[in-house]
């Protein structure tokens, strides 16, 4: 099948966005897929949407996505949102879903700015209804401007916990707790990453305001929670905490839960690219080089999908991409190559001077990874952790083994959720690096798809 | 659970569970359904729990949903349509339909 085009990206959040923008201006020709209907990827999600006051409930960062979003507009280049990638392969085949229709399309180069996903916060009762992520809160009031009525608690770790309750209370609503689970020790440990984190624009100065606001706000926040359960009949009815030796029960509907962000590697995994676990953020991530080139010849990957890294070094990861890409196909020679790339390559260190000690701060406790036996680890398919453990100790070695002896991540995710979890359970219970242990082979199609609509894409 | 800012926005009609209802054309069919106040979207079929949104970004399948007779939908990702007819998911989906 011969291309179809020179670059396809996958996700248009601001990797995209600007790995599309600048691919385009050296000449290449683009298809950009996203499966929302505008562009923008989560931290920017309906940004050109002219909701009511928007930048005063969720702050002025989320503006800089206007400019993403515009630059993309008046860019030439295939747009196509509303559309799914069910199949990637190792030869650059796209198979695509969009509006009930497949069809394949084929690529010279790829880049996967599939961003982000959350953290799982596998909690006791954590698949009750009224459980949600921290994330899925900010989708709601981005993309709808919906907020929470009733009693509504947060709890875990991270700066994006605290954006919430922030952006909540601008929208004049106070959450009626804050949990926050950061292990008190992380303090120490991150403590000296300080220094070079201030030297990170803005960061740390963004994150006091908001705590000093939410302090003033009246709200109540407890930190040093060590033990977090969801609790109810068919719905979720209230939370039970341990912090120190007391605990503590609050009644409440809705429960949102956030412990950081890990990369979305569930397309790069099923192209066959190399992972790593990488042991401080606890997390896989696709193996690349320097211009995000992975060990599949012609894919690149940019964004928090690398590695996470926030929106703005995204946008700059994005930009090497492209040029990574153009200097592959030809369009420009070594020496442009080094002078365009060179800004994009000291802005993006400037953007992640923050990151060790956020890291560090926010690395979420053991007993928050790897839950107690009884508690549901593959949501999809309800095994336990428990389950889990005794398939090891009955002679699994690994992931894929863990799917034949007990469905864990065989469900509609496909392991997207419980991925990571089953990875550094399984190595702690052969005793052996994460890295080793594995992770889940994942298989085609990535979205659900009807064999009829699998049948009309072949013969198109 | 859950309400709206007021904001100005075109509303569209839809069926939620044979329930009637307007709400604003730019949603997506999990956040219509999570302001009905609706416990729960489907049914896992593994053993029947009930089951609500999670990410609401696409990644974890919680809200499989049946919009317009077609299932397996992932509502979240799914925006509302003038007569879209939503309903629960329960139990496995069958393979013919």
């Amino acid at each position: 099948m011969s291309a179809d085009c020179d670059l396809v990206v996958i996700g248009a959040g601001p990797a995209g966005m600007a790995a599309s923008v600048t691919a385009v201006e050296l000449g290449l020709s683009v298809v950009l897929l996203d499966e929302q209907r505008a562009p923008g990827g989560q931290i920017y999600r309906d940004v050109e949407a002219p909701g009511l006051a928007r930048p005063a409930v969720l702050g002025p960062d989320y503006d800089r996505g206007k400019a993403l979003a515009a630059a993309l507009r008046s860019t030439k280049l295939e747009y196509l949102p509303d559309t799914s990638v069910w199949q990637l392969s190792r030869d650059l085949e796209i198979g695509l879903h969009r509006d009930g229709r497949a069809r394949f399309i084929k690529a010279r180069k790829v880049i996967v700015a599939a961003g982000a996903m959350e953290r799982p916060m596998p909690i006791p009762g954590w698949t009750l209804p009224g459980v949600m992520t921290a994330g899925a809160g900010q989708v709601l009031l981005k993309s709808a401007g919906i907020i929470p009525t009733g009693p509504v608690v947060l709890a875990g770790s991270g700066p994006l916990l605290l954006l919430l309750a922030w952006q909540y209370l601008r929208a004049g609503l106070k959450v009626d707790a804050l949990l926050d689970t950061t292990p008190l020790g992380n303090y120490f440990s991150a403590a000296p990453m300080l220094p070079k984190a201030l030297t990170a624009p803005g960061y740390i100065i963004k994150g006091l305001k908001l705590l000093v606001e939410l302090r003033m706000s009246g709200i109540r926040m407890l930190s040093g929670i060590s033990r977090l359960t969801a609790m109810g009949h068919e719905r979720l009815g209230s939370i039970e905490f341990v912090r120190g030796s007391r605990t503590e029960v609050i009644p409440t509907k809705l429960l949102m839960l956030h412990q950081g962000v890990v990369p979305n590697t569930h397309i790069a995994v099923a192209a066959g690219c190399e992972q790593d676990w990488d042991t401080t953020q606890l997390c896989w991530k696709t193996r690349c080089d320097e211009w995000g080139a992975t060990s599949v010849q012609g894919l690149f990957v940019a964004g928090d999908g690398a590695g996470i890294m926030g929106a703005l070094a995204s946008e700059h990861t994005g930009r090497l991409a492209a040029l990574g890409v153009a200097y592959t196909l030809g369009k420009l020679g070594g020496a442009e190559l080094q002078r365009r790339a060179a800004p994009e390559h000291s802005a993006r260190l400037e953007q992640l001077r923050a990151r060790p000690f956020l890291d560090t701060l926010y690395r979420p406790a053991e007993d928050f990874r790897l839950p107690a036996d009884d508690t549901l680890l593959c949501r999809c398919e309800e095994v336990t952790a428990g389950e889990v453990r005794l398939a090891v100790g009955l002679g699994c070695a690994g992931p894929n083994q863990a799917k034949s002896y007990t469905r864990c991540g065989m469900g509609p995710c496909q392991g997207r959720v419980c991925g990571g979890m089953v990875s550094e359970l399984i190595a702690r219970e052969r005793r052996m690096p994460v890295g080793e242990a594995g992770f889940y082979r994942v298989r085609p199609p990535l979205k659900p798809i009807t064999l009829e609509q699998l049948a009309n894409a072949a013969t198109d | 659970m859950f309400k709206s800012l007021p904001e100005q926005a075109q509303k569209v009609s839809v069926t939620i569970e044979d329930r009637t209802v307007q709400v604003p054309a730019h949603w997506s069919v999990a956040a219509a359904v999570l302001v009905q106040d609706m416990d729960s979207t489907r049914d896992s079929p593994v053993t029947g729990a009930p089951r609500a949104p999670y990410c609401l970004m696409g990644v974890c399948f919680e809200c499989l949903t049946e919009i317009d007779g077609e299932p397996n939908q992932q509502a979240c990702l799914r925006q509302v349509r003038e007569g879209m007819v939503i309903k629960r998911q329960c139990g496995a989906r069958r393979v013919l339909s």
